[in-house]
């Protein structure tokens, strides 16, 4: 049994009393004395010369202090992208330059054309429809494959194409998977598109800038998941302010699932205005403003094949896929089509030839970037859906043939350059087997039959690479910064800790899991520690939080402090006790001296570092803080084994899910009850994937699902109660915890099984249906039984 | 929003008065007038509030056995009354709690949504949506996508709905906004069947009249299957087609009659 509050004991979250009584501090809670408001005049074109802009009229309106357009920010930098991927002939992508505000040029329906700051937030409403701006009209580019065409309208005037990159991955593997799929037994084909989906967290993005003279120092208060990736960005590339005069606070965030991760126009504006008007400046974006202005995600269109021999082993597998980068790169956006999603296409299966190509493409739409799972669910969606469509053409049974292809010995190489260090997929696919109740599915299909329903069942494994990442690996790949992460122990004198973490929580929980690690080491209640994030004056240098690697990087940093901390803690105690420090013994929060029953308590020791007046100031520093920084050796590789059970109504074409069961192997668990959480979760976005989110623009560019009316979200009731188990624990090999991550394996494991389960039950009603792209909506149901 | 003046007369007959300015707009529960003043796309010069005139609200019945329903009346309130239960689960299946508690019946009708529930149920039922100016039969008021008989400045105050021997409204919601993609209202009176289908048309609700034929000599849902409602002018969009919707719209009225039994 875990012990009270520390490693996995169920501990509710503490953070949740703030979150449920509405006492939290978010970034629209905060105002800044004299603060101003500001309005951005967007483009309601997807595609446009600026031909006129005259705010000469907005000006005098009431309450308007200063109207921003492109002009002003000649000269300043633009929004960076911090990855630079290199296509198949070694040359770099295409990266075109992304303005905080317009020059010249719209390029997507909510481009920021010019910003109105004024008294008030109703006031620079006003005056920004007073603007007279006058667009011309160019054809929007909006189906990628036609983007690429000869003589297809540029989004960027000044790049050669529409293509950013043309990737091939891994490039020396394509001649032998050629070969493989030359003398293959059987190949599948299957062409799919994971469908553009829009974040949507509960809380919409808020950015408020201060500027203060006499230090000539800036703040900004921020929606964000890594304040330091926001202060290197926008300080370095933007706006030019070296990091000792920057801070950036990111306080209370009600969620980010990706989209918070990047560094928006938005927020250099206000950081940048409020130098320029020496007044401290706020936005708060609405939610239809959300919907044209938050990095969207997914989108790509995917012609995937696999290889197998007479005895259904793989061979090999190809895929060819188009990646939506929308009308600017974001900062992750290159990244999440290739080695976020090109390294994981070997999944869970010992498959010897790969070769994955990915063009990347600029279109007239919102910029895409990483959102739950990012690269990795599509990787997922792909490989589950061709396998099982395989396994229909074969007439085997989908589990069997997924058992069969199994990796089953580690650490495995794959042929996509990365290297798994542990995992036990027959483990979680036996416990998934058994969670399901697969023997009792034929049972509950004979009573949805009764009932005039069509019950399907469909499973799907998943691997993901997260703990992201070893630096020298992303910087190999292209990355334009490190990904380590940092944590400073804070022992105050009577034993109280504070731990300045760089992950960033946002329903993550680490309020209360991190404090249990460190309660767990100490061996004290961990009611004794507090967590501190989120500000970039308070906390070492960290990436944030994205890519499940709160616990796995920041976590492994916090316990490497940690030990620094019991280290010191010895010596004192060594000291008090006059006993040499080889013999300290420390246990449940006591130093003893071995063999006797000399001991000191940890109070008493933090006490004696802050108040040494019996001490060796000659030996060892007085206080006891300690910082540590943590860059993993390798991704840690969570895996899993997912089961959906659907009923669908034959005559409208609607799918329920009925049962949906996970088995996850996140190695170690600190708090199981929070890795429920986040599971649950995550189902809960992949279904809501799988049936029901589509971001939809038209021709022209118009988004025609920029609201909830139209965009679907996921509610209580589309979802069932979830089978949940993580007993399946291989710890990672390489950090000190053994843990692996959480965060996005729901996400990234549901939609493969939920559109599975869907085939099944049209097949089991005599459809000779095969693939339905998400969202397997009601009409796509009923048009696919149609014929 | 944009700024507006705001009144909240307590008596039909300063509401009357107070709509004669010009763009003045009525307020009822502000379900979707509010949203749309949110984002900018109204701008009245005054709202009347509808809300606080005590004789537009509350529910009865004639001595013609019709159910009167005030305008004013909130969705809960005809939710819970038992004069008309396909009236009343109709209504407690529109939008959620909070909308429920605000929302009017007479601002749903006054608005005449494409895709909303009331429409269905009033000319499903023949009701009689009584203004502060005339009576108007609801085969006369649903004039096209909220488009409706109203003039200028009218007030609807009551809505009278003879009570059939069964009715059943049927929805298939719309996965997003969770309004009818289709919603179907069928209600068998003495003289005959009535079938009104909501969210389906370019031209919002209308009576299916082969339906009600075929349902008038047989009320069974095998009384259907041979008919078939064209799909070339219905909705289409992202949520489905109109061959879709017209499918859709003869599952619901089919369960409809099922449900009435």
């Amino acid at each position: 049994m875990p012990k009270d509050g520390g490693i996995g004991d169920a501990t509710k979250r503490r953070e949740d009393v703030r979150f449920l009584s509405g006492t939290g501090n978010y970034t629209d809670d905060i105002n800044v004395a004299g603060q101003a408001y500001v309005h951005f005049l967007r483009s309601d074109v997807a595609h446009g010369k600026i031909t006129g802009l005259d705010t000469a009229a907005a000006e005098g309106m009431p309450g308007v202090l200063r109207i921003f357009t492109g002009k002003d920010f000649e000269g300043v930098g633009g929004i960076p992208c911090g990855w630079q991927v290199t296509d198949k002939h070694g040359e770099p992508m295409q990266e075109p330059a992304h303005p905080v505000l317009a020059q010249g040029k719209v390029r997507h329906v909510g481009d920021p054309i010019a910003a109105v700051v004024a008294e008030t937030r109703e006031q620079a409403r006003d005056a920004a429809e007073a603007i007279e701006v006058d667009i011309e009209d160019l054809p929007a580019v909006m189906d990628m494959k036609a983007a690429l065409e000869d003589g297809a309208p540029k989004v960027h005037d000044d790049l050669s194409s529409n293509l950013c990159f043309d990737w091939g991955f891994v490039e020396d593997n394509k001649a032998a998977t050629d070969a493989a799929f030359e003398s293959a037994a059987h190949v599948t084909t299957l062409e799919l598109v994971n469908q553009r989906l829009v974040a949507n967290p509960m809380e919409p993005r808020v950015a408020v800038g201060a500027y203060n003279r006499a230090g000539d120092d800036y703040t900004l208060y921020t929606t964000s998941q890594n304040p330091h990736v926001i202060r290197l960005l926008m300080g370095a590339f933007v706006l030019g302010i070296p990091e000792h005069k920057l801070t950036v606070i990111a306080p209370d965030v009600g969620g980010g699932f990706g989209s918070k991760i990047y560094h928006y126009a938005e927020e250099a504006f206000v950081t940048f205005a409020a130098k320029a008007m020496n007044r401290p400046v706020k936005w708060t974006s609405s939610r239809s403003e959300a919907f044209i202005s938050d990095a969207q995600g997914r989108d790509h269109v995917t012609k995937i094949e696999l290889a197998l021999d007479a005895e259904n082993n793989f061979t090999a597998l190809r895929t060819e896929t188009y990646a939506n980068m929308g009308a600017y790169l974001s900062t992750f956006a290159p990244c999440v089509p290739t080695y976020l999603h090109g390294t994981l296409m070997a999944g869970n299966y010992k498959t010897p030839n790969i070769y994955v190509n990915v063009k990347a493409v600029f279109t007239n739409t919102v910029p895409v970037d990483a959102y739950r799972g990012a690269g990795r669910p599509e990787a997922t969606y792909q490989i589950e859906r061709v396998i099982d469509k395989a396994a229909r053409e074969l007439k085997v049974d989908p589990i069997a043939l997924r058992r069969q292809n199994f990796i089953t010995e580690f650490p495995y190489a794959t042929p996509v350059a990365v290297e798994y260090d542990t995992g036990d997929y027959v483990a979680t696919m036996d416990k998934l087997e058994e969670i399901a109740d697969v023997k009792g599915f034929a049972a509950r299909r004979a009573e949805s039959e009764k009932n005039g329903k069509l019950r399907g069942f469909g499973v799907n494994c998943y691997i993901e690479a997260c703990g992201i990442a070893p630096s020298a690996l992303v910087g190999a790949l292209g990355a334009r910064a490190g990904l380590y992460d940092a944590a400073t122990v804070r022992v105050n004198a009577t034993g109280s800790i504070s731990v300045m973490v760089g992950a960033h929580s946002h329903g993550q929980g680490h309020e209360t899991a991190f404090p249990q690690v460190v309660a767990e080491m100490l061996g004290i209640d961990p009611g004794m520690i507090d967590i501190v994030h989120g500000d970039t004056s308070k906390i070492p240098f960290g990436m944030g939080t994205y890519g499940s690697r709160s616990l796995a990087v920041c976590g492994s940093a916090m316990v490497r402090a940690t030990e620094k901390i019991i280290n010191k803690a010895k010596k004192i105690a060594a000291h008090l006790m006059e006993a040499s420090e080889a013999d300290i013994e420390f246990k449940d929060g006591q130093f003893s001296v071995a063999g006797t029953d000399k001991s000191v308590a940890w109070g008493d020791v933090t006490l004696a570092a802050y108040v040494p007046h019996n001490y060796p100031l000659e030996e060892i520093e007085p206080g006891l803080e300690e910082t540590a920084f943590y860059d993993p050796a390798n991704f840690t590789y969570p895996s899993g084994a997912y089961a959906c059970e659907v009923e669908v109504d034959p005559e409208t074409g609607k799918v329920t899910v009925e049962r949906f069961a996970a088995a996850d192997d996140f190695g170690n668990i600190i708090n199981p009850m929070i890795v429920d959480g986040q599971v649950h979760g995550g189902i809960g976005q992949g279904i809501g994937q799988a049936l029901l989110e589509q971001c939809v623009y038209d021709e022209s560019g118009q988004l025609l699902t920029g609201s909830y009316m139209d965009y679907a979200m996921p509610r209580a009731d589309d979802v069932p109660f979830y089978a949940v188990d993580h007993s399946c624990q291989t710890p990672c090999t390489h950090n000190p915890l053994g843990v692996k991550g959480c965060g996005e394996a729901g996400a990234i494991g549901s939609p493969p099984s939920v559109v599975n389960a869907v085939i099944d039950a049209l097949q089991s009603g005599g459809h000779t249906v095969t693939h339905i792209d998400m969202p397997v909506s009601p009409s796509r149901v009923w048009q696919a039984m149609q014929g | 929003m944009y700024a507006f003046d705001f009144e909240r007369p307590k008596t039909l007959a300063d509401a009357v008065k107070a709509m004669t300015d010009e763009d003045a707009v009525a307020l009822s529960g502000g379900q979707t007038l509010i949203p749309s003043l949110k984002q900018r796309l109204a701008m009245p010069s005054k709202l009347v509030s509808l809300t606080g005139i005590d004789e537009i609200k509350g529910i009865c019945v004639d001595d013609d056995g019709r159910v009167c329903i005030g305008a004013a009346t909130i969705h809960a309130d005809v939710a819970a009354q038992e004069y008309y239960p396909a009236l009343a689960a109709l209504a407690s299946n529109v939008g959620d709690p909070a909308v429920r508690n605000r929302g009017t019946i007479g601002g749903s009708l006054a608005n005449n949504d494409p895709s909303a529930c009331y429409p269905a149920a009033a000319l499903g039922s023949g009701a009689v949506i009584r203004t502060d100016k005339r009576e108007i039969a609801a085969d006369d008021y649903f004039t096209g996508m909220f488009e409706t008989a109203l003039e200028e400045g009218e007030i609807i105050t009551e809505i009278k709905f003879p009570v059939p021997e069964t009715a059943a409204y049927m929805k298939f919601e719309q996965p997003a906004s969770r309004f009818a993609l289709v919603g179907v209202f069928v209600a068998k009176y003495a003289d005959g069947v009535r079938v009104a289908v909501t969210g389906a048309s370019n031209e919002g609700v209308f009576r299916w009249s082969e339906a009600e034929a075929a349902l008038g000599s047989d009320f069974s849902a095998g009384a259907l299957d041979g008919l078939k409602l064209d799909g070339s002018n219905m909705i289409s969009d992202v949520h489905g087609s109109g061959d879709y919707r017209a499918h859709i719209a003869k599952v619901m009225t089919k369960r409809a009659v099922e449900k009435a039994g």
